[in-house]
């Protein structure tokens, strides 16, 4: 049964937006105990409308929401952090609309937990204070795939079973995780996997945020790095994520 | 839809039904109103929506909505050739026209960048504002796109491929909005309201 509260009050992250009618937009919301869900804001492209300003992408919002019978609409919001620093630097609001999409794409209406918010906030909090988005960014992929039942295997061989060796393996998105070289031989599926590579995607998957961000971690693994973890993503989502083209386009033009 | 339901009216539900804001309701209510109403409103409105599209077209300097290409803005000598207004929509153009106060010319983008919807600058007429600022006579870039993460990012990508052009830059003040009440203001706005103060 859903429940039948006529409002409810909680924090969100405004995940989406576009407009609607006349002067009013519409939200997708990811709620901090309610899920993913959509919300009408009325007025909201009005400038002078007192709410306007609480409502913008990727911020934290205390909103109270009213259920309607489509949507709710957003009876009250105000910003409790707007993660300002996402705002003013490109590359950081492209890695914040990265989450976003990977957020949005991992939960279907209403279900999303009470986790995936903690982690979607934690890590633009993150963003708005690091100097290297990489490391926040990889640690929120492997957490959000934790959270989706899609964790990688990184310790046993996704074929054989067995404990793989410290050496250089394969990662292979349709077996979910490391394939050793023996069971790799004659397939031709999975992506070389380096043995730094293995130990930090173990680390991530296993230790708290404040152990994760001291790691030293070189340009050329990073890029491994994130190669690995968006091809297997790619595969989980059979879609092309749009983000990271963008974020592929600056790093190209940055040459 | 029941079978019950002419071919045409299902028709004309549906393609309602496809603009933004109108939602399966508003698309039937709509079409009902049409069945009921004199022919010549049905006519006028087929007609109107033909010439739409048949009729208008962008303009090839500046890529706003017009009959003619050029369109009146960049035809008219009067107004100042070294200035650009950057604006996302045509819509803009009138908003800024409307303070009467621009002597400039404008360069309509068609949007603004939004990765997770897969609007990328190759969408947008970025290319072709380089392009136009590059060839010269530009002194001044003015960027007016929304306040707002997409604004802000739109207006930050455009600065970076404008920069080395050397043109100056500059981007809307964004304030308080006039009829509001400092209380209900969010911290966003109040703090650029802030740095961005002038003397009185
Ligand atoms: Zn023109």
């Amino acid at each position: 049964m859903p429940d039948r509260e006529r409002t409810l009050r909680t924090d969100v992250v405004i995940l989406r937006r576009q407009d609607y009618g006349e002067a009013d937009r519409l939200l997708v919301l990811l709620t901090a105990g309610h899920g993913k869900l959509r919300a009408l804001a009325k007025g909201a492209r009005k400038p002078f409308a007192r709410k306007a300003g609480h409502l913008e992408l990727y911020a934290l919002v205390d909103m109270q929401l009213a259920r309607g019978r489509e949507w709710y609409t957003v009876r009250e919001a105000e910003t409790r952090e707007p993660f300002l620093a996402l705002r003013e630097d490109l590359v950081r609001s492209s890695y914040a609309s990265h989450f976003v999409e990977l957020i949005d794409r991992f939960t279907g209406e209403h279900d999303a937990s009470r986790a995936e918010f903690e982690l979607l906030v934690s890590s633009l909090e993150r963003l708005c204070t690091s100097a290297d988005p990489r490391s926040i960014a990889r640690y929120f992929e492997l957490g959000l795939l934790g959270l989706a039942g899609f964790a990688p295997s990184l310790h046993q061989c996704a074929i054989g079973q067995e404990d793989v060796q410290p050496q250089d393996q394969f990662f292979s998105p349709p077996d979910g995780g490391v394939i050793c070289p023996n069971h790799h031989a004659g397939l031709d599926r999975g992506l070389p996997i380096s043995l730094p590579a293995l130990k930090v995607l173990r680390y991530m998957q296993t230790q708290p945020w404040k152990a994760v961000q001291g790691v030293n971690i070189g340009a050329a693994l990073h890029l491994e790095l994130e190669r690995l973890l968006l091809a297997y993503l790619t595969y989980v989502l059979e879609q092309r994520l749009q983000s990271v083209e963008f974020l592929r386009r600056l790093r190209r033009e940055d040459g | 839809m029941s079978q019950a339901i002419p071919k045409p009216v299902t028709q004309l539900v549906e393609a309602f039904s496809r603009l933004p804001g109108i939602g399966p309701k508003t698309a039937s209510r709509l079409t009902y109103y049409l069945l009921r109403a004199p022919d010549e409103l049905s006519q006028t409105l087929a007609a109107a929506i033909g010439d739409l599209k048949a009729k208008t077209r962008t303009c090839s300097i500046c890529y706003n909505i017009t009959e003619e290409d050029p369109c009146p803005i960049c035809r008219d000598e009067a107004r100042e050739q070294g200035t650009l207004v950057i604006v996302e929509e045509p819509l803009d153009v009138l908003a800024v026209e409307r303070t009467g106060a621009y002597q400039g010319r404008y360069h309509v983008l068609h949007g603004a960048i939004s990765p997770v919807e897969g609007i990328g600058p190759e969408d947008l007429k970025i290319r072709e504002l380089v392009a136009r600022v590059q060839a010269g006579g530009v002194l001044e870039v003015i960027i007016a796109t929304n306040p707002g993460m997409e604004g802000d990012a739109t207006a930050m990508y455009v600065q970076r491929q404008l920069v080395p052009t050397g043109v100056k830059i500059t981007r809307l003040a964004r304030g308080l909005p006039t009829g509001g009440d400092l209380e209900y203001v969010d911290s966003v706005t109040l703090l650029r309201a802030l740095q961005g103060r002038q003397e009185m």
